[in-house]
């Protein structure tokens, strides 16, 4: 643990300095990848919608002898011959979900579960979900989607920079994609509550990119009243300056949610709980990514096409300072001068 | 604690800024007391019970029928129903806005399948004049079969098609027009008939109850009594009846588009009573006198969502939440007391506080706007154990950097605050954005998710204002972390400065 304390002091005064910005390239890549095989794997499989988008209806017997022929003989008796899908949920229970049904067909299954595993039919679990339902469900979510994006973007481009707020909504819907595209691929189930997940993590993944961003914006803040570093640079001292705090704050946010995971899928199975942070498991890990490698860069890259900024890079060209950091090679940009040659920042008083 | 006198240039007052926040605490522990919220109310996910969402039924032509107003009197009319149920602390309410509005029942219990059946229900009653009846199935030769009299083509080609042992025909879509001739099935599916337009309606019952008759094998029904109105409309289609040949001596009685039994008159029947018969259960029976009783529905519902939970699920839900979120909070203590060895101590203080606070606000707001925690909101708050800490992070690790640019620990916890105090309000407020949006738009118990994160968003703003940057003020005045001793959090070696002496 000290030495990760010992590392932010060193990252915090660019004697240890990750290149995040001048490899780009390399993290685009790695990105674009990601974010291909997410288009395949939605094209190809698609997402697997639960029974709240589609409509259909849900029975969960709890019983000490749980058997899935048995469920399967009880749903083909109560007369419903559109296919089944009938699982074992923990060790005790056992799920099976049908398509739509009329309400007396849903009574029949129920009564049939009921008398063949020797229970009551009030202790069976069920959910059903109208055919329009899923559609209205479906809206809304998009409703919240988007109008999120579009409230955050103006608000960070008000408290921030506009910049700074296109960049932050690149690296939230590079996460989106990425996200939806694991859930496609793995075939993980997509429930409301795998939406809420997938919504909650847009917050998250902006707190971690506001955090980054909000050190940028005090360490360019008279940037080109000097010619000390390039806007990419100072871009990069940032990343390194913010990454202990970043990595720190991505772990502290995962640990309760992987508690909800752990507790949600090993012991009720599935349900709430397992969807929604599953969700945001998944979307932690990208969303800590995204702020750390995608949306940083994408502000340089954005910024350094400014004229003020590229008059900027030039001067430090000229003084013979550190090479901007576009090239590829794999060289830290470590500038070897010691702390005491560290540009002094503002001090505040 | 040793604070010191030195003069230090701080306009803070960290322990009356503690002092206030205690009193408050204490005020907001007392009124729980005082208004005797000393339990969270739960949610049905989490203590057994069913929730039925209904969604207003738009029939081509009928979107302007979907008004707010509509929408109010099913809430009361449903309400009235469930309460007929007499299940304590049952919910029906409204949700969403304008004519997109959808009506959520919850009962507490194992009521399960009546609460589905009851509340959905538009209960349109009409008595209609049989014209034309016919086993269930759909036959060629119905089709050939001469129309009877005052029937359309076009109506006994609907009729002949009819299939009544297909479920959706079983539906009782509750949208026959009373003034059309109507081709309908019977509840079981057995017999299909042609009606003729109503001529008694089920706003013109003004009594109705439920009654076993006896001699008849203890077969329950349902007994009517006609205003006047009704009396006068009912006792002219029996008398007009009586005297013609089958089957149009049957009077149908038809609810929501089914029909539930269709008598065949014998005598005319002026007294304004009638029955319903049709081998009904005493459930079903009370039931659907409760239902005529309180008045048919404005609008014809789907049920878009029910959802039966079992106590036994619910209390496995709870303790699986409880359990997560015991789980959750232990992990991040332990990672902060790891990483910021004493100065963890503070972190924990501040979460104490925030679940504190969070608890008592469950408590309040459960008593004060019908508050009930849901398993997403259990969720909710777990996941803002993260968002919390997270505040403290930012606002230490600013500390230390300061701390890095060689300022002491004492100066450090302030000129850190202002810098960390931007960060975290913005973060906070883009949280703030997600919860409002996410309570705005999702439906059902996903909004309780929203609801806590909304809600710990601003515990955590209270609590990292008032109790932690104090907090930190104060102990930043002790020896033991102003001294840098390798425990507490602040030390050269793990500000990573004695590094920075070597090079």
């Amino acid at each position: 643990m000290s030495k990760l304390s010992g590392l932010g002091g060193r990252l915090y005064r660019g004697e240890t300095s990750v290149n995040f910005i001048g490899h780009r390239r390399r993290w685009y890549m790695i990105s674009s990848i990601f974010i291909l095989l997410s288009i395949g794997a939605l094209s190809v499989q698609g997402l697997h919608l639960g029974i709240e988008f589609k409509g259909g209806s849900s029975f969960t017997v709890t019983t000490t002898s749980p058997s899935v022929t048995d469920a399967r003989a009880a749903v083909e008796e109560a007369g419903v011959t559109s296919e089944a899908i009938v699982q074992l949920v923990g060790d005790n229970k056992v799920r099976v979900q049908t398509g739509s049904l009329e309400q007396a067909q849903n009574n029949a299954v129920q009564d049939a579960l009921a008398a063949k595993f020797s229970v009551s039919a009030s202790t069976i679990d069920t959910q059903i979900i109208g055919p329009s339902w899923g559609k209205e469900i479906t809206r809304k979510a998009l409703y919240g989607l988007f109008g999120f994006l579009l409230v955050v973007m103006i608000y960070l481009a008000m408290a921030l920079e506009p910049k700074m707020a296109v960049s932050a909504i690149v690296a939230v819907i590079h996460d989106v994609f990425i996200t939806v595209g694991i859930y496609a691929l793995v075939g993980f189930d997509v429930t409301p509550a795998t939406i809420i997940g997938f919504l909650t993590i847009l917050g998250y993944s902006l707190y971690d990119t506001v955090v980054v961003f909000d050190k940028v914006r005090e360490n360019t803040k008279s940037i080109t009243s000097s010619s000390t570093k390039t806007y990419s640079q100072a871009v990069n001292l940032a990343v390194n300056q913010t990454i202990v705090r970043s990595t720190n704050t991505s772990i502290v946010a995962l640990l309760p949610v992987a508690a909800i995971l752990f507790v949600g899928a090993g012991l009720l199975g599935a349900g709430t709980l397992k969807d929604l942070s599953l969700a945001l498991f998944i979307g932690l890990l990208v969303g800590t990514y995204s702020s750390i490698f995608i949306a940083p860069p994408v502000l340089a890259q954005l910024r350094e096409k400014e004229p003020a900024m590229q008059a900027l890079a030039k001067r430090v060209h000229a003084r013979g300072g550190v090479s901007v950091p576009a090239s590829t090679t794999a060289v830290a940009a470590v500038s070897g001068r010691g702390p005491r040659n560290q540009p002094k920042r503002k001090g505040r008083k | 604690m040793s604070t010191t006198n030195k003069p230090i240039k701080t306009t803070s007052r960290p322990a009356r800024t503690l002092a206030i926040l205690g009193l408050v605490l204490v005020a907001m522990v007392s009124l729980v007391f005082i208004q005797g919220a000393t339990s969270v109310r739960l949610g049905l996910d989490l203590r057994g019970g069913t929730s039925v969402t209904l969604q207003p039924r738009i029939a081509p032509g009928d979107e302007g029928k979907v008004t707010s107003e509509a929408i109010d009197q099913a809430v009361s009319i449903i309400r009235q129903r469930v309460n007929s149920l007499g299940v304590a602390e049952s919910e029906v309410a409204a949700q969403g806005s304008g004519t997109n509005r959808q009506i959520v029942i919850s009962v507490p219990g194992d009521t399960g399948r009546r609460v589905v059946d009851l509340v959905g229900q538009t209960a349109e009653l009409r008595f209609r004049q049989v014209l034309a009846s016919a086993s269930g199935i759909p036959a060629a030769a119905d089709a050939a079969a001469t129309p009877a009299a005052g029937v359309s083509a076009e109506v006994n080609a609907k009729f002949a098609a009819l299939d009544c042992t297909k479920p959706e025909n079983l539906q009782g879509t509750g949208v026959d027009a009373p003034t059309d001739t109507l081709v309908a099935c019977d509840r079981v599916g057995a017999t299909k008939y042609i009606l003729a337009p109503a001529e008694v309606l089920g706003r013109q019952i003004s009594k109705a109850s439920a009654g076993l008759d006896t001699q008849a094998g203890s077969a329950w029904y349902v007994s009517l009594t006609f205003n006047n109105e009704g009396t006068s409309a009912f006792g002219a289609l029996t008398s007009r009846v009586t005297s013609l040949p089958e089957p149009t001596n049957q009077v149908a009685i038809v609810l929501d588009g089914l029909v539930v039994s269709s008598p065949r008159i014998t005598e005319a029947i002026p007294s304004g009573n009638a029955q319903i018969t049709g081998s009904f259960t005493q459930l079903e029976a009370q039931d659907l006198a409760n239902v005529l009783k309180y008045g048919a529905l404005p609008l014809a519902f789907d049920r878009g969502e029910v959802q039966q939970v079992s106590p036994t699920l619910g209390a496995d839900q709870l303790n699986a939440g409880l359990l997560a979120g015991g789980l959750g909070l232990l992990l991040v203590v332990i990672f902060t007391l790891l990483y910021y060895r004493a100065l963890g101590f503070v972190t924990v203080g501040s979460l104490t506080i925030a679940g504190l606070m969070l608890y008592v606000l469950f408590l309040l707001m459960g008593e004060w706007i019908g508050f009930t925690l849901t398993l997403a909101g259990i969720a909710g708050a777990i996941v803002a154990i993260g968002v919390t800490a997270d505040s403290f992070i930012v606002y230490f690790e600013r500390v230390r950097d300061e701390m890095r640019e060689g300022r002491s620990l004492r100066t450090a916890a302030e000129t850190g605050w202002v810098r960390a105090r931007r960060t975290i309000l913005v973060a906070d407020f883009v949280s703030m954005i997600a919860a409002v949006l996410l309570y705005v738009f999702s439906v059902g118990g996903v909004r309780g998710f929203a609801f806590t994160l909304g809600l710990t968003t601003i515990i955590d703003l209270i609590v990292i204002f008032w109790f932690t940057k104090p907090a930190l003020v104060l102990v930043s005045r002790s020896k033991f972390f102003n001294s840098g001793h390798p425990l507490s959090g602040f030390s050269s070696k793990s500000l990573g400065m004695s590094v920075a002496k070597e090079a």
